[in-house]
């Protein structure tokens, strides 16, 4: 499994994963500091992520947007906090309009990404932190497409006998 | 995203609620035991009047009660309103684990 651990404070509105892959530190790294690499993975295929700034030192900017199904655009905004390559990254997290300008309006989301060698393998720790529910429900919208366009890829494996149940 | 008119005043007061840090700590408690307002206010470097209020924020979002006993109001945490919170969790959870899962293919390729 790649992903190793899972831990939710719905309190605090907070997220920590850690996940583990079968490839070096600097490789993972790469996931981040590559744009290009980084919106292979950051939208899922029905929202696929754009970087069109990428300017990966501290205090540093990205932008992005992510194109939905009806190809309307959901803009957002990074501010790197800390860049210790290949071992540790912060930033912050929020909805831009569509001149990548921060909305403010649904809050920040605080990001710290820290990348460890375990044995052979990579361990990945990422702590997320939400400022309000209102921009986790806009997250997850974003996200579920995906989650359901592969429990509707499920369905159609039951349907056509293919499914190992 | 569609987001109903009842939905979105309902998350307003969820966003409200969630924003202070003195109102989290109070559901934090009354999640665990049960509090008294008079209780809540002691902890707390505030009057009783504004500990009040921050419990009438969070009972309007649905994530205490309050019920009055004697002369006393006790705040209770309200399940329900918490367990939205943490669906919403477990549905983020899964786009991480879906992102997971994309990072470990492109690794996969070398």
């Amino acid at each position: 499994m790649t992903v190793i651990s899972m831990d939710k404070n719905p309190e605090a509105l907070s997220l920590t994963l850690v996940a583990e892959f079968d490839a070096g530190v600097e490789r993972v790294w790469q996931l981040w500091e590559d744009p290009r690499q980084l919106e292979r993975w950051w939208g899922p295929p029905t929202w696929p992520a754009t970087f069109h700034k990428h300017d990966f030192v501290p205090g540093g900017r990205a932008n992005y947007y992510m194109t939905g199904p009806e190809g309307e655009k959901a803009h957002g905004w990074w501010e790197f906090t800390v860049i210790e390559a290949p071992r540790e990254l912060q930033f912050d997290d929020g909805f831009a309009d569509s001149d990548g300008n921060p909305t403010g309006d649904l809050g920040v989301t605080h990001a710290t990404v820290t990348i460890e060698p375990v044995g052979e393998r990579t361990r990945m720790t990422i702590h997320s932190a939400f400022e309000s529910e209102e921009q986790l429900e806009q997250m997850v919208a974003m996200g579920m497409e995906e989650g359901m366009k592969l429990a509707a890829g499920q369905i159609d494996d039951i349907l056509a006998g293919r499914a190992n149940i | 995203m569609v987001v109903d008119q009842l939905r979105e005043s309902e998350l307003d007061r969820l966003f409200q609620a969630f924003a202070d840090p003195t109102r989290r700590d109070i559901v934090r408690r009354a999640t665990v035991g049960e509090y008294t307002v008079s209780g809540l206010a002691a902890l707390y470097a505030m009057s009783f009047a504004a500990v009040q209020k921050h419990v009438a924020v969070l009972e309007r979002a649905s994530l205490v009660t309050k019920e009055k006993r004697g002369r006393e109001q006790i705040v209770r945490g309200n399940h329900e309103g918490l367990q939205k919170a943490r669906r919403l969790l477990d549905e983020y959870e899964q786009i991480w684990r879906q992102r997971a899962a994309r990072m470990e293919d492109i690794l996969a390729e070398g």
